[in-house]
């Protein structure tokens, strides 16, 4: 079996300003989505409690909330998860009020209107906490992305280093724009996943780089154009791109049908940063290596720099 | 001309092995268990403790399927839970309230594996269910305890060296003594020097106001806080232990935080009450006048003398104590464990505050030759720890105990009379409970998910590559083998997004297979032969598989270093999968082509799937 049956070289540097159009315009989306609507931050940054309940019936919601008014939390959010049975309250951080005993009282009022709840799950995470963990993930997207940019510019050339890091971060941007968009919940693991995609769109630019820099050194393909190298460097590799994102996806894919609740916008931020992290590193990267001006010499091996050319 | 050296077989061939020995124990499940341990530091978990839980047991007709010791305690595996049940019920009737017997489970891990150091992967709470909660140390109070104890020294200093002051004030966390007259100051410097190193000592002067303020030096206030931060985390052990929690965690976090891990307590009210809770101390003069033989029978028959309260020594002595407390624990600042300056006995050192100081003195005055009591009340029950006799009056706030004390009873004594009290107040910053049918629903799900993705995977990998296909599975399950090997010799503690690591490394691991197999395929449309094409295409595949994996690593550890609990253990798993992925995706899928294809002189052509040349090229 071959999927991929491609005579020539795919021109895809001659479109790349429609290219780099799309992506400019899907970036301004989410940007104005984050500015519009904000990211839906999840109790583990903002602070506050969650508790998961289990009821053997459906129970009724407008109770459950009036309940959880009447201990002084008419901001918290009641919902269904999951199932009809399971019940998602959330309880904002309130200020002089220990943390520590809020679950219980809660759980006390609720049991009193239904002896049969059960408390699967209790997450409280002061503010100070969540503060924390947003600015730590905040460093921690910066130091991803100053080491790769580093290490590309140490393996390959400056020019790479920038133009991977730029279409990169662009897709950690659509990614947050998505969840703004859809307003779904931003949690740790989700962020996990973020830096995660981080890491493996930028393998995508990579191995097309990687391909890039042997066309360049391979003295048959001496009279190619940089275009055309890139054009060829892309179609070379595309077929891999597709196996391997393809396979990832799988894995992504049984995670977020089979994975519950937890595990699903992980995954869900997984696929949204598979399929751009393909468009943009690929579509993305390379056109701008090329209007950063990348040539041959860029990329010659130092042996060959070394001899004196000047001389004539 | 693809062979691998014999050594290379080999190497592959044992870590292979060890990756298969150390993967094992996960696989054997766990059996209900019980576990004793001592409550207290004094009592020591041994041969003899074993030997007494397994008589216990057999009197209780219980037959236990093995029984072993550690550091922890003594543990025996047990059937059934019923059985477990009642081993627990038998264990703590016949032990008493020195021990705690708590509910385990435990690996059926064969010991032979154990003892290699093969054991399971500790299952994280949102696998087995439990509660997590993270404290934070208030050190303000800390140091302010701590200036607040040298406040009452130089009091006192310059009390006994006859120097005249017109006031010690603490003003935030500085102290600051005020002089009337310039020449008193200048007397009471060096003695301030020498009573209080850890102190920046500054003077300033007014028109009619000599001052000495006194700072912390930095390296005061770190001793200070970490000082703290022991003791409240000793205090915690001390209370867990009783929760009966069969492997609690408790674990300094930065310079100011307690992580405290209950796997398996739902009582989420019950720990938090526990851990929250002021044990409190309390100094008693005892009622030695109403001590007497019958006294002390009728007290203990229930007819305890008017104003009189009966407690237990340590040693199981019954004494009647007056219910009219003299101080209570929070006017104790420290007490440690020493040597008596004459004779040279065990002794325990005591530090009090001003006003117990003050108080201090004038009890011992008026009770010279009397025994008085140290309470300690725990759960509502008091305990005496010590009660000395009385020989002087005692002024200055430092008290000695000493006579009839080993050096480990001293020890136990002040760390008894330091546990009365926190440190400084601790506040629960972050909790997590999760309950025991949801950590095992996420155990499903999560395995659910890796092995349906694998599964994919592996009949796409085959379809599409055949033979190729079926060398780049093998590489991803030793990849999948190696990583849980690894985990396992690590001892890490699996949780759910550590699940969802281990499967998004392999959906990416098949990266470099995937590389592999689509260069030597490029290689065969070129029209080389087929052992040039595995050569060059695995040659050429390495270094972009290394690039890759490089910036992949990069992330992984970025995440590690910021990252916090559950992102973390994500970040672990994600970085050794990268690292076991180029050993299984180039070394052993490189081997088992070699060994299929390698040898064959003559190599017509290999199974990789249909190798499709464009029309141009192949005219």
């Amino acid at each position: 079996m071959e999927f991929f049956r491609i005579q020539r070289d795919i021109p895809f540097m001659r479109h790349a300003l429609i290219f780099n159009v799309i992506s400019l315009l899907t970036f301004l989306i989410a940007v104005g989505a984050l500015g519009v609507r904000g990211l839906h931050l999840g109790v583990d940054f903002t602070g506050g409690t969650v508790m998961e309940l289990k009821y053997p019936q459906s129970p009724n919601l407008g109770q459950i909330r009036d309940t959880v008014a009447r201990i002084g939390f008419a901001d918290a959010s009641v919902q269904n998860f999951g199932t009809s049975t399971d019940v998602l309250v959330r309880l904002p951080v309130k200020q002089g009020l220990t943390s520590a005993q809020l679950s219980e009282t809660v759980m006390g009022e609720l049991k009193k209107l239904d002896p049969a709840v059960a408390l699967q799950r209790v997450e409280f995470v002061g503010p100070q906490v969540g503060r924390e963990l947003l600015e730590n993930g905040a460093l921690a997207l910066l130091f991803v992305s100053l080491g790769i940019v580093l290490y590309l510019w140490l393996r390959f050339e400056w020019k790479f280093g920038v133009a991977a890091i730029l279409a990169n971060l662009h897709d950690v941007v659509i990614i947050l724009g998505f969840f703004a968009l859809f307003q779904w919940e931003f949690s740790l693991p989700v962020l996990a996943a973020v830096l995660a995609v981080l890491g493996y769109s930028v393998n995508e630019s990579v191995v097309v780089f990687d391909r890039v820099r042997e066309v360049f050194r391979n003295r048959r393909y001496r009279a190619m154009s940089v275009p055309q190298v890139l054009d060829h460097a892309i179609t070379a590799t595309m077929s891999r791109t597709v196996i391997t994102h393809g396979s990832t996806q799988l894995m992504v894919l049984s995670m977020m049908v089979l994975g519950g609740e937890t595990l699903f916008y992980f995954s869900l931020a997984l696929t949204i940063g598979i399929c751009f992290g393909i468009y943009s590193s690929v579509l993305v990267a390379c056109p701008l290596v090329m209007w950063l001006g990348v040539s041959s010499r860029d990329l010659e091996q130092p042996e060959k720099k070394a001899r004196p050319e000047a001389v004539v | 001309m693809n062979r691998y050296p014999l050594w290379k077989y080999a190497l592959i061939g044992v870590i292979l092995l060890v990756g298969l020995v150390y993967t094992v124990p996960n696989f054997f499940g766990e059996v209900p268990a019980v576990q004793v341990s001592p409550v207290r530091a004094v009592l020591k978990v041994d041969d003899t403790l074993r030997a007494r839980v397994e008589d216990i047991l057999r009197k209780a007709n219980i037959e236990p399927q093995g029984i072993f010791y550690d550091q922890t305690g003594v543990k025996a595996r047990l059937g059934d839970t019923e059985t477990q049940i009642r081993a627990k019920d038998a264990l703590q009737a016949a032990l008493g309230e020195d021990y705690v017997v708590a509910l385990n489970l435990l690996s059926n891990n064969p010991e032979w594996l154990a003892a290699i150091g093969a054991r399971p992967m500790y299952l994280g709470l949102d696998l087995r269910g439990g509660v997590h909660f993270l404290l934070q140390v208030d050190m303000r109070a800390a140091l302010t305890k701590k200036m607040e104890a040298h406040s009452n020294d130089v009091r006192g200093t310059l009390r006994d060296k006859r120097i005249q002051y017109s006031g010690v004030a603490r003003d935030g966390q500085s102290l600051v003594v005020r002089f009337r007259d310039r020449a008193m100051r200048d007397k009471a410097v060096p003695e301030l020097e020498k009573l209080l190193p850890d102190l920046e000592l500054r003077t300033q002067d007014d028109t009619n106001e000599f001052r000495v303020s006194g700072t912390l030096k930095q390296e005061a206030v770190r001793r200070t806080q970490d000082y703290a931060l022991q003791q409240n985390i000793t205090t915690l052990r001390n209370r867990v232990n009783e929760l009966g929690v069969a492997e609690p965690i408790i674990q300094q976090q930065g310079s100011d935080r307690v992580v405290v891990q209950l796997p398996g307590v739902q009582d989420t009210a019950k720990a938090k009450d526990i851990l929250g809770r002021t044990a409190t101390l309390e100094v008693r003069l005892l009622d030695e006048e109403k001590m007497d033989q019958g006294s002390l029978q009728a007290a203990i028959a229930g007819q305890v003398p008017f104003g009189t309260e009966l407690f237990y020594e340590r040693n199981g002595q019954p004494v009647l104590v007056k219910r009219q407390v003299v101080l209570t624990g929070d006017r104790i600042s420290d007490a440690q464990p020493g040597f008596d300056g004459t004779t040279g006995e065990p002794a325990v050192h005591i530090s009090l505050d001003g006003t117990g100081a003050r108080i201090f003195q004038q009890v011992t005055r008026d009770n010279v030759g009397k025994r008085m009591a140290i309470l300690l009340f725990e759960k509502g029950k008091g305990e005496v720890v010590t009660a000395p006799v009385i020989r002087q009056e005692i002024g200055g706030g430092r008290v000695q105990i000493s006579g009839r004390m080993t050096t480990r009873e001293a020890s136990d004594v002040s760390l008894l009379l330091r546990a009365g009290a926190l440190a400084a107040p601790m506040e629960i910053i972050e909790e997590r409970t999760v309950g025991p049918s949801l950590g095992a629903e996420n155990i499903t799900r999560g395995f659910h998910s890796m092995w349906f993705g694998f599964g994919a995977i592996a009949f796409f990998m085959i379809v599409y590559y055949r033979t190729f296909g079926v060398i780049s599975v093998v590489a991803l399950a030793t990849n999948l083998l190696l990583l849980i090997a690894l985990l396992s010799m690590l001892q890490a503690t699996l949780t759910l997004p550590g699940i969802a690591a281990i499967a998004l490394t392999l959906g990416m691991a098949i990266d470099a297979n995937v590389l592999i197999n689509e260069r030597v395929r490029e290689e065969l449309r070129n029209g080389n032969s087929p052992q040039a094409a595995i050569t060059t295409g695995y040659d050429r595949a390495w270094s972009t598989i290394l690039d890759s994996n490089i910036t992949t690593l990069i992330a992984g550890v970025a995440l590690f270093a910021f990252g916090s609990g559950p992102i973390r253990g994500f970040a672990v798993v994600h970085c050794l999968g990268i690292l076991t992925s180029m050993f299984s995706a180039v070394m052993v899928s490189r081997a088992l082509v070699n060994l299929l294809y390698g040898s064959r002189k003559r190599l017509a052509n290999v199974s990789i799937g249909q190798v499709w040349k464009p029309a141009a090229q192949a005219k």
